[in-house]
């Protein structure tokens, strides 16, 4: 049983690499004329090279895979924190803070004399839509445990976390509705996108998955321990209020530094667990690291394809993951009931 | 009824004189409903409906920017009786009661205010409503030249004023060739992006910002096939390589940070056009400014021609 679970992990791993790296390939094939292997031959020896490939294509494709690793390993962190299958990284209040921010920036200059001070509008605009948004979703997240009072219980957690997406959001509408400048942008937002990721967001991503990763991956036994009930595992000597905030840090990092980078993307934190523990039951380190690299692969596959499918025009990438990874669930569900 | 019936054809010369009352009844009857019909318009709007009013309406209440701007240039603003929240021009509207959005527009408001006709969008969620409630809603939703002075021509006929329709057209188009003939010939042939939102969404050939940069003698490095405002790979953009780039001001200055997008020989050399606000408004509006809009374009380029 142990040695077909092992080769089970070892399966999804060598399946997660082998996908990634051909999509690295695809994402650096696939640009605004459609993607053919033939072509990067070409754009790979062409006078813009460097310009298209490498500092358009090569950044956006590793991007969007940092990106979805992020929230993939965000995913694991919350299923595992709540126990609840369900859980995903926005829960907590991480999303509508960081749309809160976006669009508190994009109507700055609207509100002026309507509320804010030319100063203050000044201010918000320099801050930029990308400090904004990860400001908000970790402004988010402390507003959530503020109001749960730490995160000694889950349910509260929980509870705090929908009341604080849903204030957030009115505030988000309140604000829209005042500066309906805000509204193309913000939608844009909710959507996602991986079209305008650099070098310096991939750095930015990079450096967070470098933190969040080990972060949760020391925690990890903790989650294992957590699968028992609490009760359990406040009796292995684990102390819950704290693992459990360190485990929210690790989430909110993560999840802050994705929306940030990429907006919104649907269901990438939700699947990539599923995915993970579908193919290879795994004590939580393992299921951890592998979901980050299974919702890389998922983010980066909705990427190629939002970018190939139409070309040169493109689909919205957060409706293709959020197609792909509503599609795999539903499958997922009718298989179980047929089981 | 009686002059329907001695309408039939009549038969036997005796009866020819005392058919002659007859006629002359039947001529006041006529002069009657001509008088009548003077003041009676019939419309159709873009759902194929036909609405008829006995009279021009006294009362209206626009839900579309567009259409508000033309119920104003065809000399009926003291008509408007409220608009969206999104009407801001001319500036007397700005006083008028405003009644939400295409999608919350707020139907009791609407309603208390006794509109004649309510002016609407295609997709304006309210329509049905309101017509639910009574309230007569032409919808016109303007998306290029044609359908402006389309438009134009439909609600001057529902002002009761037809021939201001034409003539605001032409005005229109004057300005367009004025707006043309302003554009150094250096520039002529020039392939344009134009940005509307930062998403990229871009205003290809076939939308009415592209048809007005035809008109002005330029090109449009986003095809018409693509659609009117596509969604582009930030990528093409980069490729295309256009010759000059156009988008509101905000947009215009970050977008040198944008991967790749330094490479953009318009930026680096200026060759840009950076619309504040309201010009910018102007600009993305199909309707009776898109002669002012045409020369906003023909006073930047002007301004590029001199960088070089």
């Amino acid at each position: 049983m142990a040695e077909a679970d092992r080769q089970r992990r070892v399966r999804l791993v060598v399946m997660l690499v082998v996908l990634t790296v051909l999509l690295l390939v695809a994402g650096l094939a696939a640009g605004s004329d459609g993607w053919s292997l033939r072509t990067l031959w070409a754009t790979l020896w062409g006078d813009e090279a460097g310009l298209i490939v490498g500092q358009i294509r090569a950044p956006r494709t590793v991007g969007a895979w940092l990106t979805g690793a992020l929230l993939g390993l965000a995913g694991a962190t919350a299923q595992g924190l709540f126990r609840n299958p369900l859980a995903d990284p926005y829960l907590l209040g991480s999303a509508s803070g960081a749309t809160l921010g976006v669009v508190l920036v994009l109507a700055a200059s609207a509100l002026v004399g309507h509320g804010i001070s030319l100063a203050t509008a000044d201010a918000l605009a320099r801050i930029g839509l990308v400090a904004a948004a990860f400001a908000g979703a970790l402004l988010g997240v402390l507003l959530t445990l503020a109001l749960a009072r730490g995160a000694e219980q889950t349910t509260r957690l929980l509870l705090a976390g929908v009341v604080v997406s849903v204030v957030l959001a009115a505030l988000n509408d309140l604000v829209t509705s005042a500066a309906p400048d805000a509204l193309r942008g913000k939608q844009a937002f909710l959507l996602g996108s991986t079209g305008f990721l650099g070098w310096a967001s991939c750095a930015a991503l990079g450096a967070g998955l470098l933190l969040a990763l080990p972060m949760a991956w020391r925690l990890s036994r903790a989650l294992d321990a957590l699968t028992l009930g609490e009760d359990s595992a406040r009796s292995l000597g684990l102390r819950l209020a704290r693992v459990r905030m360190a485990l929210v840090a690790a989430l909110a990092l993560a999840t802050g530094l994705a929306v940030s980078q990429a907006g919104l993307i649907a269901f990438v934190g939700l699947v990539a667990p599923h995915l993970v523990r579908r193919f290879a039951p795994a004590p939580h380190g393992f299921t951890l690291v592998a979901s980050a690299a299974a919702g890389g692969t998922l983010l980066l596959m909705a990427d190629v394809l939002a970018r190939s499918l139409i070309a040169p025009q493109e689909v919205p990438v957060g409706v293709l993951t959020a197609l792909l990874g509503g599609g795999y669930l539903l499958w997922l569900l009718r298989k179980r009931r047929f089981a | 009824m009686k002059p329907h019936a001695s309408a039939r054809p009549v038969r036997g010369v005796q009866r020819l004189n005392a058919v002659q009352p007859v006629r002359a009844v039947l001529l006041a009857l006529a002069l009657c409903l001509q008088a009548q019909a003077s003041a009676q318009v019939s419309v159709r709007d873009e759902r194929g409906a036909t609405l008829t009013f006995s009279a021009p309406p006294k009362r209206i209440v626009s839900l579309l920017p567009s259409l508000t701007e033309s119920v104003c240039a065809l000399g009926g603003c003291a008509l408007l009786v409220g608009t969206d929240r999104f009407s801001n021009s001319p500036a007397s509207v700005l006083a008028l009661p405003k009644l939400g959005g295409l999608d919350d527009a707020q139907v009791e408001r609407i309603a208390a205010l006794t509109p004649d006709v309510v002016l609407a969008a295609t997709s304006a969620r309210v329509i049905d409503r309101l017509e639910s409630l009574g309230i007569r809603v032409l919808v016109l939703e303007p998306r290029n030249h044609a359908d402006v002075q389309r438009s134009l021509a439909t609600l001057a006929q529902l002002l009761g004023r037809p021939d201001e329709g034409a003539r605001l057209w032409s005005a229109i188009e004057q300005d367009m060739r004025e707006a043309a003939m302003r554009v150094p010939p250096a520039l002529r042939g020039q392939r344009v992006y134009f940005e509307v939102d930062a998403a990229p969404y871009a205003a290809g050939a076939g939308s009415f910002i592209g048809q007005t940069l035809a008109r002005l003698g330029l090109g449009n490095v986003v095809p018409a096939e693509l659609g009117p405002f596509p969604k582009l790979n930030p990528e093409f953009v980069v490729r295309a390589q256009p010759d000059i780039v156009m988008a509101a001001k905000a947009n215009l200055g970050d977008m040198a940070k944008r991967p790749g997008w330094a490479a953009l020989r318009a930026l680096q050399r200026g060759r840009t056009c950076g619309f504040a606000s309201e010009p910018y408004e102007v600009l993305v509006r199909p309707g009776p400014r898109m002669g002012e809009a045409a020369l906003t374009l023909a006073d930047c380029l002007v301004q590029i021609a001199k960088v070089r």
